[in-house]
């Protein structure tokens, strides 16, 4: 960690029920499910609506007439959340309301078809909290690839591993010099709190990038999902910044470009079984993800 | 009330930013809104207004305009939005959702063929793809019909005993840039007509989710339900028009108008400013001693079946004139009027003036002269009028 984050973690005041009830049909080790809980003990005890768009979260709910959120929720349509969190952010501030309105969406509904209503939103700087857990996938539809799926992965549609790798999203988001905007580290829990309240407080548009692990559809142990982020973290392959105003960005996960741990990561994960991948070229791609955040790698640091 | 020279766009800007600030003592008003010809003079007017407890957010295409009109409206908005034509065919799949959702929301449509290839004008093609998507539909013959018809929608769209979203379509350049001396209500009025929307389903903080998963049953359930409220809309409707006769002075028209039907024995019928022409060709046919009438559709959705029946009973020569084609069908008026046809009448089906084709009173009395000479019923007839 570059900060002390000691003074920032205030105790949590206690949701009076979370927001991922029991009961829900999550898969086991979700990473959807780690950061719901983790959105529920930052929220506290602000008034949030959420809105899902047609995903693995809204599956989450389960079956009308119940509920598996302890939040109020809109299911809206695959690519409209951000643009059905605005409408219900404006009337909240018509109305004096200090609800804070959360778009919970997938890669899916954020890296492809929801693309141009987040942009028109972070653009008009709508106040909303936008939080995109990651599962590199099209996982509610069985495991398409998305523009999120990495290099080399499996999916139904790349039957032969993914010839292109990810887009970079949170650039993307940065790019429209949104108020705040971070990546966050389901295996790092003070700094995905203290980024989740910083979130909430935002006042105007808020990017959150979690990446999430997906059992099901990376193909690997549910119980390894934390160390499986540990690993991304430590590879430098998903850096955990943090951009808040101009400037380079807060890295609160310092890399050690460890090649042991990027090899763990493809090893731990089926998903990347077919595709010869070259951890050469990976590095390569690492170092230039570091270099243009203006954090450059030591020349000959990949270990 | 004051007489200002509107076109329809303006007309219906005028009537939505009446609407909007009326609910001011309400959650407020908004919506989203994207330009698209000739819609887009609305979108403008809207724009330039100032709104006590209101937001006009000025959106990236339809399908955002309709999201973002859905969020005003579950949170218990009064909310508006236009589009016409390849918009409302972009809009399509949250045009469904708001009707699904069961949200008040009121939009005007310039009706606009659908292109490619591109074509700014007139034909229904556009608003009649959305039959199915759970709106009201209204379709109108003048400027004071669009801005009186955007104020009844409100008032009928959020009556609990409703809670459907209503479309408000009026004929491209026809109606959407031609200016007519419109009436438009003073603000005291139209609060008068628009009590505060109080929506019972809105999104508070209590935990439920809107629209999430739903069984085959549950389904079933909702669309009865669905299918239940547009059953009560003649009624709710005749109520709207008493409502506001009484507070504007006049009274809105019928969902089926007819015109010097009593006695008529061939009869055209027809939607938006077409029924404007027929009215122009029944006088003349008159005049010659024929005992012709027409008759104009106005609400198609929910579809009034009845009253056209009555409208049509005694005719023995019934001519449907669609502005729209259902390619590998006909008319889509044509196919939804047939069981409002008397029996042992003969029917036959016109399509003219797509893409904005020509519709003049001369056409109309020429159709007139092929369905009275007519031995039988045939395939619908696509019309082109030259130049």
């Amino acid at each position: 960690m570059t900060e002390s984050l000691v003074d920032e973690l205030a105790p949590c005041r206690a949701r009076s029920e979370p927001i991922l009830r029991p009961g829900n049909t999550n898969c086991g080790g979700c990473g959807m499910s780690i950061g719901l809980n983790m959105l529920s003990r930052a929220v506290g005890d602000t008034p949030i609506q959420m809105v899902i768009p047609a995903c693995c979260g809204i599956v989450t709910a389960g079956a009308f007439p119940s509920s598996a959120y302890g939040a109020p929720v809109v299911a809206s349509t695959f690519a409209s959340s951000a643009a059905v969190a605005t409408g219900l952010a404006h009337v909240a501030r018509l109305n004096g309301e200090r609800t804070r309105v959360v778009c919970w969406a997938g890669d899916g509904g954020t890296y492809d078809i929801g693309l141009a209503t987040l942009s028109a939103a972070a653009e008009r700087d709508e106040d909303i909290l936008y939080i995109c857990y990651d599962n590199e996938i099209y996982g509610n539809t069985g495991g398409q690839r998305s523009s999120a799926t990495p290099l080399g992965a499996v999916t139904t549609t790349t039957p032969a591993g993914k010839s292109i790798g990810k887009k970079d999203i949170l650039s993307i988001l940065v790019a429209h010099r949104v108020p705040y905007a971070a990546s966050v580290s389901l295996a790092h829990p003070e700094d995905a709190l203290r980024k989740l309240r910083r979130g909430l407080d935002t006042r105007g548009f808020a990017f959150l990038h979690i990446l999430s692990p997906c059992p099901t559809g990376w193909k690997s142990e549910p119980s390894e999902g934390i160390e499986l982020i540990r690993l991304a973290i430590r590879s430098g392959l998903f850096p955990v910044v943090e951009f808040a105003g101009s400037g380079p960005p807060a890295v609160a996960v310092e890399p050690d470009f460890s090649r042991e741990a990027l090899a763990r990561y493809f090893e731990l994960q089926g998903r990347f079984g077919k595709a010869e991948i070259d951890l050469d070229e990976v590095a390569a791609s690492i170092r230039d993800t570091w270099a243009r955040l203006g954090r450059p790698m030591p020349p000959g640091d990949e270990r | 009330m004051t007489v200002e020279l509107l076109s329809a766009n303006h007309s219906a800007a005028t009537a939505a930013t009446l609407a909007g600030r009326a609910n001011r003592t309400g959650r407020g008003f908004g919506g989203g809104v994207y330009p698209i010809t000739p819609q887009t003079e609305c979108i403008e007017l809207l724009c330039k207004q100032e709104f006590e407890k209101g937001h006009v957010v000025r959106v990236e295409s339809e399908h955002s305009a309709m999201a973002v009109c859905m969020g005003f409206s579950q949170a218990g908005a009064r909310s508006f939005t236009a589009s016409s034509s390849n918009g409302l065919a972009y809009m399509v799949e949250n045009v469904f959702a708001a009707g699904l959702y069961r949200l008040p929301i009121v939009m005007m449509a310039v009706n606009r063929t659908l292109g490619p290839p591109w074509n700014i004008w007139v034909d229904h093609g556009d608003t009649l793809l959305l039959r199915d998507s759970g709106w009201m539909q209204l379709y109108c013959e003048d400027n004071q019909e669009v801005l009186d018809s955007i104020l009844l929608a409100y008032r009928l769209a959020e009556d609990p005993r409703v809670l459907l979203p209503a479309m408000v379509c009026q004929d491209a350049f026809v109606l959407s840039h031609t200016l007519m001396q419109t009436d438009v209500p003073s603000q005291e009025q139209v609060d008068g007509f628009l009590p505060p929307l109080d929506l019972p389903h809105r999104l508070t903080d209590r935990p439920v989710t809107v629209g999430g998963l739903d069984s085959p049953h549950g389904t079933e359930a909702h669309r009865k339900q669905h299918a239940e409220a547009m059953a009560r809309v003649p009624a709710v409707y005749a109520e709207c028009q008493d409502a506001f006769e009484e507070v504007f002075g006049r009274r809105p028209a019928d969902r089926v108008v007819p015109y010097r039907m009593e006695d008529a024995d061939v009869a055209l019928v027809s939607m938006g400013t077409t029924a404007a022409t027929v009215r122009v060709a029944v006088d003349r046919l008159r005049e010659q001693g024929v005992r012709a009438g027409g008759v104009r559709v106005r609400m198609f959705r929910p579809f009034p079946e009845r009253a056209l029946a009555e409208a049509l009973a005694g005719c023995e020569r019934v001519g449907i004139l669609d502005r729209d084609i259902s390619l590998g069908h006909g008319g889509v008026l044509w196919s939804e009027s047939r069981g409002a046809v008397p029996r042992d009448a003969l029917l036959q089906g016109y399509v003219l003036g797509l893409g904005g084709g020509d519709i003049r009173p001369e056409h109309i009395e020429s159709l007139f002269g092929d369905l009275r000479a007519r031995d039988a019923a045939a395939e619908p007839e696509i019309v082109e009028v030259a130049g």
